[in-house]
């Protein structure tokens, strides 16, 4: 991947995040996760992971936050209101992301296998597709069939918490 | 500046070529076409004429008459672009100015972007003609389509009126309603195929024919019938969601005009209207186009000879490419005419009949068959 | 009162209602291939085919003013039509006869007549008005112009359009 496009869509994702923060639209906020998760997915097919990039579109993007959107706008919520903000969670909030970067920034430090590129991919076109299909369906079955009836216990259980005795 | 020079400049001009091509010399044309022949074809079938009198007004250029091509009309879609593009660029005061004029913006892009992953020819000028020849054909389709949503639902929350938000919110439900029962339904295709890439599903096509018709290659099998039967479910799945995600009639909820006036766009006028109508077009043609690649052999032809990579520079081997594309956009614009055909036949569903029928029995007729088409696959070889 | 409407009871075929669209589907396509073939004939091409000839006799078409068969006027500038006129399209100005005509101490005739057309709602309330049968309402339905002043149909122009009405007239037609 050209490094001029992967700095392109690395700073608009991040633009895009904190725009996802600082709006005070909900819908807003929404669509700019929305264009975070499209310049993620351009991320992902620049290091030619083109089924994840495109998973990433179809579920989050085309999914998961269209339902968002259907929610904020079925509430009709309001833009929030300017907030007066308390001086100590302010210094709080600073002293704890502070720690957090000196955190991060350590351990990378004693990260050894960060500091090395990974070695080029020997074939042109990957069939990523094929090897995700076959290491879920053999190295990963008896998780990945865990997971499904899981979510689908869990998918059981929300119809029936939500729904409604007729009366 | 090493990097500029790692630039494919050479694979970059001619995606940039065939984008060109493909959007303002072919899609275009085509969707302006297709607003003349639903005016056309919706007269005919309903014993009206539609508009036969508007040609090329050459009396302009000193002669007697206008140019009246055999059908008369032809110079419609040219009037309605010059109108859309002249009428007054007018935004109510009431809306979320930005969204506003997003949303016609979002309505039309995805639906050409849709169109980089399909091979629509052969081969031309040693070149193959499709845009981006990705390894997630199919897969890039759906995403693509699942955001094109974006464009109604924003239109019909910024309008601030109660009209198009019905109008956005039934889209949404609609649509993701219905990408279940599209993506499933073309799953058993992609079984029997084996591939993601639509470039490999055509070639498959050819060497074993078409999947819809499968003695296209002169020969049919015990397995090719028995494929038969879940192909043909799911050709016909997947076609009534792509009717669905397209929002033509009879699912065309988002803005029936009865109920809603004229749904999400209610409020917009002149060209970001008409954005929205070519959006709607260039959906519908990119969503015939996946149904010619997925189940009609895309731009082959049985008997027809194919060009290669190596013979597409030759004069033989370019008119062979373009007879493929021709081919390719034939085949669109029937299942085009096919969609109009059915609009002005149907009468339009109510909503709860919509969701039943989407939830209801597309999505587990769609589940079903995938497990049809497994068993086959796995029983008769 | 409320009550319940009975659903049919639908066939097997029915429900699936795939071949039913394969039906309809085949009656559009008729009355397509026909509108083709040129079977079907309903529409008529306006400037070239018009549809004088089927207009019926009660047709309500741009009023006139008519003549009696010895050419005189029949309006008498009483101006009920011009009172009864719904959109106020009617404006007569009343005159006198000429003094040396015969009928010039027993009636009056109106020195203008206008009837603006861009107005006129074609209602036939003026012909349906007028003691002396003097309007009537004739088959021309292309009033055109080009300025407001061209719709204004003149005294002149009302008698060219309206031409003579010999005799006593039924005006009463029951289906006008």
């Amino acid at each position: 991947m050209s490094p001029i496009l992967f700095w392109l869509f690395t700073a608009l994702m991040l633009a895009f995040g904190v725009s996802v923060i600082l709006n005070r639209n909900p819908v807003a906020s929404a669509l700019s996760l929305v264009a975070s998760f499209l310049c993620l997915s351009a991320l992902f097919v620049g290091l030619d992971a083109f089924f994840i990039g495109v998973i990433q579109v179809l579920v989050y993007a085309g999914a998961v936050m269209v339902l968002f959107l259907f929610i904020i706008m079925l509430l009709d919520l309001r833009a929030e209101h300017r907030r007066h903000f308390n001086r100590l969670v302010l210094v709080g909030g600073s002293l704890v992301s502070a720690g957090f970067v000196i955190a991060l920034l350590q351990v990378l430090s004693v990260f050894p296998a960060g500091a090395k590129p990974f070695p080029a991919l020997g074939v042109a076109r990957l069939d990523d597709v094929r090897q995700v299909g076959i290491t879920l369906f053999t190295r990963f079955n008896l998780p990945f069939q865990t997971v499904g009836v899981l979510i689908l216990v869990a998918a059981v259980g929300v119809i029936v918490l939500s729904r409604r005795e007729l009366k | 500046m090493d990097f500029i020079n790692d630039i494919p400049w050479l694979l970059i001009a001619a995606s940039v070529a065939k984008t060109l091509f493909l959007i303002f010399l072919i899609v275009l044309p085509i969707v302006s076409y297709t607003v003349y022949a639903e005016r056309r074809v919706s007269a005919l079938i309903q014993d009206r004429l539609g508009p036969n009198r508007t040609g090329f007004p050459t009396s302009l250029l000193g002669f007697h008459k206008d140019l009246q091509l055999f059908l008369g009309g032809l110079g419609q879609p040219v009037a309605d672009a010059v109108k859309f593009l002249l009428k007054e660029e007018f935004t109510p005061g009431h809306v979320n100015k930005f969204y506003f004029w997003l949303a016609p913006v979002l309505a039309m892009v995805p639906a050409l972007s849709t169109l980089a992953v399909l091979p629509f020819g052969n081969y031309m000028f040693g070149q193959k003609m499709v845009v981006a020849d990705v390894n997630v054909g199919i897969l890039y389709v759906f995403a693509i389509a699942s955001i094109g949503v974006y464009g109604i639902v924003l239109a019909g929350w910024s309008s601030n009126s109660k009209y198009p938000f019905l109008g956005g919110i039934r889209a949404t439900s609609q649509m993701i309603s219905y990408e279940l029962s599209l993506g499933l339904s073309a799953v058993p295709v992609l079984m029997i195929i084996g591939n993601l890439n639509l470039s490999d599903a055509i070639q498959y096509q050819i060497d074993n024919g078409w999947l819809l018709l499968p003695f296209t290659d002169g020969k049919l099998t015990l397995r090719e019938l028995l494929l038969w039967i879940p192909v043909g479910i799911s050709f016909i799945v997947f076609t009534i969601s792509m009717f669905a995600e397209t929002n033509r009639l009879p699912f065309d909820l988002p803005e029936s005009e009865t109920e809603l006036v004229a749904g999400y766009h209610t409020e917009y006028s002149s060209m970001k209207f008409a954005l929205f109508f070519l959006g709607e077009y260039a959906a519908m043609i990119a969503g015939s186009s996946v149904i010619v690649v997925l189940f009609l052999g895309g731009w082959h032809l049985p008997f027809l000879p194919i060009n290669t990579l190596e013979s597409s520079t030759t004069p033989a081997g370019m008119a062979l490419g373009l007879i493929h594309i021709s081919v390719f956009f034939a085949k669109v614009i029937a299942l085009l005419i096919f969609f109009i055909w059915v609009r002005w036949t149907l009468p339009r569903f109510r909503f709860d009949q919509l969701m039943k029928l989407g939830w209801l029995y597309l999505f587990e007729i769609a589940l079903v068959n995938i497990f049809i088409t497994a068993a086959i696959l796995a029983l008769v070889k | 009162m409320a009550y319940t409407v009975r659903r049919p009871n639908l066939t097997f075929w029915e429900k699936i209602y795939l071949p039913n669209i394969v039906a309809g589907l085949a009656i559009t396509f008729k009355h397509l291939r026909k509108m083709l073939q040129g079977e079907t004939k309903v529409v008529m091409q306006y400037p070239e085919e018009k549809w004088d000839a089927h207009l019926p006799e009660y047709y309500r078409g741009a009023p006139t003013l008519v003549t009696d068969e010895h050419g005189r006027e029949r309006c008498v500038s009483c101006q009920l039509c011009e009172f009864i006129c719904p959109p106020r399209a009617i404006t007569i100005t009343p005159g006198e006869l000429a003094s040396d005509s015969k009928f010039a101490k027993v009636e009056k005739a109106p020195k203008a007549f206008e009837i603006d057309m861009s107005r006129c709602i074609y209602c036939g309330l003026c012909e349906e008005v007028c003691p002396e049968q003097a309007i009537y309402l004739r088959k021309d339905y292309a009033v055109t112009g080009e300025n407001r002043a061209d719709m204004v149909h003149h005294k002149d122009k009302l008698y060219e359009l309206g031409g003579t009405m010999p005799g006593l007239v039924h005006k009463w037609n029951p289906e006008k």
